[in-house]
């Protein structure tokens, strides 16, 4: 009845490439560049509480330090992005206030950080893209600019992303700086850490962290399935200010059809059951938005389900059918020594052995192979990084006697061993005997 | 399907020349253009692709890119191994293409602040803003061991420029290997199937010589694979080794012995020296020159045993008398266990071990030859030394030094650090055969010392 009813409305309307092109477009903008979507979810109260700190410090010249902490992908970055975005319509606070954007990615020590705020800022040893002078001068330059200036001063924002990386500065000297100023009556700063380590504060030596006024806010992802179909609603639906509005009805239907259909409920909620975040939702939808083209205008349960069964390829099974038959047997090897020494680390000579056990079986198909190209498929498993030398002195000894270790799973094995193509019945009985 | 006519804003004709330059992809070609988008749009901030060698990893990104004449910068992060090299590499791509600007003054940066600073001035002025720029980094595996931030900033270049930048990943290591730390931007993964049997027979066949059908190069190459498919999958490794093998295996055509269509004559002509290149060419004992010429030769003069006198074959070195027998003590010291040196090398053990000892030996079979040698001190290996050498040998500087120069020569390895001159540890490295070699031309018969075959 339901697919009846979708082919319909899709011979109805006649979607126009140019169409889906500019749907497309919105959509890319939301899942890959991070565009704010018409409706923040579950992020009120932090929000309210931000925007305060925020317009206190343009307005009033108070100065602040906060810590939005959250996991990966729980919205810290949107959060601040809407909220700079609704300041900047508001004059007075936007005029009043300079923004500095660092983050510990990019600013790994304290003087590059230092170049990056004075260029930001503007100032005025600063001719074009160039900065001039020493470190030391530098810092002193930028103290004395932001310590002449009192509350009537035009006031700073500092944004820094990936917080804990700042802490791996040597003395965490920025930060103690920052902190010092923003504690004392000078130009009024507000300090905004991003960041998603829990033990975050921790990470500060003492004198930093006495000067932190530990005002944090945290971010979880704590909606429910409910919650949940809401965001998925809002990253898919398009803007008001859309031109067809004609389109626009066909879509949000689309949509809701789509979030009330079993088998995508069933897929979102499976997703929603591995994790939360909404990053990894936006993962979910890129290849059926990536996908959408003329001929395939909307997005259908089934986009979904193989978005779905493509992102959970187990790499490291697929990777093990693609190795060869000498390979695969050198692995059921290591898997038997394994079982039978409880884990322990074997050498290559073992593996040999144990591998000549059973190819010099008599009534064997499989080739015996001689132990210099044993060695050379072995290493190939260690250049895969299927198996792991444990001892740091490998110089010291020769490669057949280093120490290593397996790092796949037994079922993993057992897997792969089904799909191998054309795999001997011989491997894989002795596979599965514990023993030969 | 998805490739329609104007798929994505690309022509049809360049669509289709990619698919026939890359064979056997369709899928992943129509999935990576996918995520690309077109020109104009946002697209993934980073993809990695991961696959096997000579999965055509690198070859269709780069005829991809290429092709549909895209904006990027190729890197290979075994080339550029530090950070420095790569920033300046991808700038100076990016300032290659601009024929005013003094092609000697290469860009300067070392750091990621300058990198995201030039990189978005370059991009800027050059009008690349509006298009989607990719940067390409292929063995994207070294970047792990750069520096802890490298992979991470790389990941989310996108946001920290914000411009549109698309990084692309390869690799043959899969991608949980690369999550360190607390975490960070997780790209969109590809992985890339290895080619089924039928379909590495297709790409062969397209190294076929113009002299012969292509048919017939198919059959060649369907028996190069059954020998050699069990052991190696990589289909370089198997061009290689077909290219190299055709003259042979065409061999009796030219001569007039056989047909075309008389495969089996065919087969068992080149069989044996299939068998034998496995050991040789395979492990890259014989260079594949060398291998030209051995087996040209083998046919003037019709002798069968030549192939296979490798590099392992010639290994062996010639050492002086006494390094000699300082090599054999130390082999007979690390795969000996310290207490049967009595046995071993003392006057009453020289009778020859008791039928107690010898069941006992037995019983708890050390296995050094399982599990590798051991340590032991210099004190043991001179008294070993002295017992083994029949005449006398005055414990000279010459002996120590002899020693040393073995270390360096990399016969025994040195475990306690440098400094420690009081009693130093040594380990031999010295395989069993080569030390059967040095103890047959002292005429010295080692296995009876060995606990190991007592």
């Amino acid at each position: 009845m339901k697919k009846s009813k979708l082919q319909s409305k899709r011979t109805t309307c006649t979607p126009d490439p140019q169409l889906i092109g500019e749907v497309q477009s919105v959509l890319r903008g939301r899942i890959f560049r991070g565009d704010v979507p018409a409706e923040l979810h579950g992020l009120d109260e932090q929000k309210r509480e931000l925007l305060d700190l925020i317009k206190r410090c343009a307005q009033y010249g108070e100065s602040n330090s906060v810590l939005l902490i959250g996991p990966r992908g729980s919205g810290k970055s949107l959060l601040v992005k809407t909220i700079l975005e609704e300041l900047s319509k508001t004059k007075g606070v936007r005029q009043n206030m300079l923004e500095v954007n660092l983050n510990g990615l990019a600013q790994t020590d304290d003087r590059s950080a230092l170049l990056e705020i004075t260029r930001q800022l503007q100032l005025e040893n600063t001719v074009g893209d160039k900065v001039f002078g020493s470190f030391a001068e530098n810092l002193a330059f930028l103290l004395d600019s932001l310590k002449s200036g009192g509350q009537e001063s035009q006031s700073i924002l500092f944004i820094l992303d990936e917080f804990d990386l700042f802490t791996n500065h040597k003395n965490q000297s920025l930060l103690y700086n920052l902190f010092d100023v923003s504690q004392s009556a000078q130009t009024p700063l507000c300090v905004i850490g991003l960041t998603c380590r829990l033990d975050v504060v921790e990470l500060l030596e003492k004198r930093v962290k006495s000067r932190f006024s530990h005002r944090q806010i945290h971010l979880f992802n704590s909606e429910t399935f409910e919650d949940y179909l809401q965001v998925v609603r809002s990253v898919l639906t398009l803007p008001s200010n859309f031109k067809d509005r004609h389109f626009v009805q066909t879509w949000s239907s689309h949509i809701k059809e789509l979030l009330e259909d079993r088998e995508a409920q069933a897929v979102l909620k499976q997703q929603f059951s591995i994790t939360k975040d909404i990053r990894s939702l936006h993962r979910l939808l890129t290849i059926p938005v990536c996908s959408l083209s003329q001929d395939h205008p909307f997005i259908e349960p089934k986009d979904l389900v193989d978005a779905q069964t493509k992102l959970g390829v187990d790499c490291k099974a697929a990777m093990l059918c693609g190795i060869s038959v000498l390979e695969l047997c050198l692995i059921i090897a290591m898997k038997h020594l394994i079982t039978i020494y409880d884990g322990e680390p074997f050498n290559f000579e073992m593996v040999y052995k144990e591998y000549q056990k059973f190819a010099q079986k008599k009534g064997f198909t499989v080739q015996s192979f001689e132990k210099p190209v044993v060695l050379k498929a072995f290493e190939h498993l260690t250049a895969l990084e299927f198996v792991k030398s444990i001892d740091s002195i490998a110089k010291n000894t020769p490669k057949e006697y280093r120490l290593v270790t397996l790092l796949i799973d037994p079922i993993q094995i057992n897997d792969a061993l089904q799909r191998y193509p054309d795999c001997p019945t011989e491997v894989k009985q002795w596979a599965m005997s514990a023993i030969v | 399907m998805a490739a329609n006519g104007g798929f994505l804003g690309y022509s049809k004709d360049s669509l289709q020349n990619l698919y026939s330059k890359v064979i056997c992809r369709k899928i992943e070609i129509d999935t990576l253009l996918s995520l690309l988008g077109d020109r104009k749009s946002y697209s993934c901030p980073a993809i990695f692709v991961c696959g096997h060698t000579a999965t055509g990893k690198s070859f269709l990104v780069q005829t991809l890119l290429k092709d549909l004449e895209l904006p990027h910068v190729l890197v290979n992060c075994v080339e550029s191994f530090t950070a420095r090299l790569i920033f300046e590499h991808v700038l100076y791509q990016l300032q290659d293409s601009d024929k005013e600007d003094d092609l000697t003054a290469s860009p300067k940066c070392d750091n990621m602040t300058d990198f995201l600073r030039h990189l978005k001035h370059n991009l800027l002025s050059k009008d690349l803003a509006n298009e989607t720029f990719y940067i390409v980094l292929d063995k994207a595996e070294r970047l792990r061991d750069i520096e802890a931030n490298m992979l991470p900033a790389f990941l989310r270049l996108q946001e920290l420029t914000q411009l549109n930048i698309c990084v692309i990943l390869l690799s043959q290591i899969v991608w949980e290997k690369f999550q360190v730390g607390t975490g960070f931007y997780e790209p969109i993964v590809m992985h890339f199937l290895d080619y089924s049997k039928t379909e590495v027979l297709q790409i062969m066949a397209r190294d076929c010589p113009a002299t012969y059908p292509e048919e017939f190069f198919k059959a060649y190459c369907q028996l190069l694979m059954s020998v050699f498919y069990s052991v190696c999958k990589d289909l370089n490794e198997l061009r290689h080794l077909a290219l190299l093998h055709f003259p042979k295996y065409c061999e009796p055509i030219t001569s007039g012995e056989a047909q075309l269509t008389d495969s089996r004559k065919l087969w068992r002509n080149i069989e044996p020296h299939l068998k034998k290149a496995l050991h040789t060419v395979y492990l890259r004992e014989v260079s594949s020159n060398q291998w030209e010429n051995i087996i040209g030769q083998d046919t003037q003069t019709g002798c069968e045993n030549l192939p296979g006198q490798g590099i392992s074959v010639r290994s062996h070195i010639e050492l002086p008398y006494y390094a000699k027998y300082l090599l054999i003590a130390s082999y007979l010291a690390s795969y000996n266990p310290a207490h049967t040196d009595r046995r071993f090398f003392t006057k009453q053990g020289r009778r020859g071990l008791s039928n107690r000892a010898k069941a006992a030996a037995k019983a708890k079979k050390s296995n050094t030859q399982l599990t590798g040698p051991k340590n032991f001190q210099l004190d043991r290996l001179m008294a070993i030394f002295y017992s083994i050498v029949e005449e006398n040998v005055a414990p000279s500087a010459n002996i120590l030094c002899q020693i040393s120069s073995l270390v360096s020569l990399n016969l025994l390895a040195q475990i306690t650090s440098d400094d420690q001159i009081d009693c130093p540890k040594y380990k031999c490295l010295v395989n069993f055969l080569s030390i059967s070699e040095i103890a047959k031309q002292l005429q010295f018969d080692i296995v009876q010392y060995l606990y190991d075959f007592v």
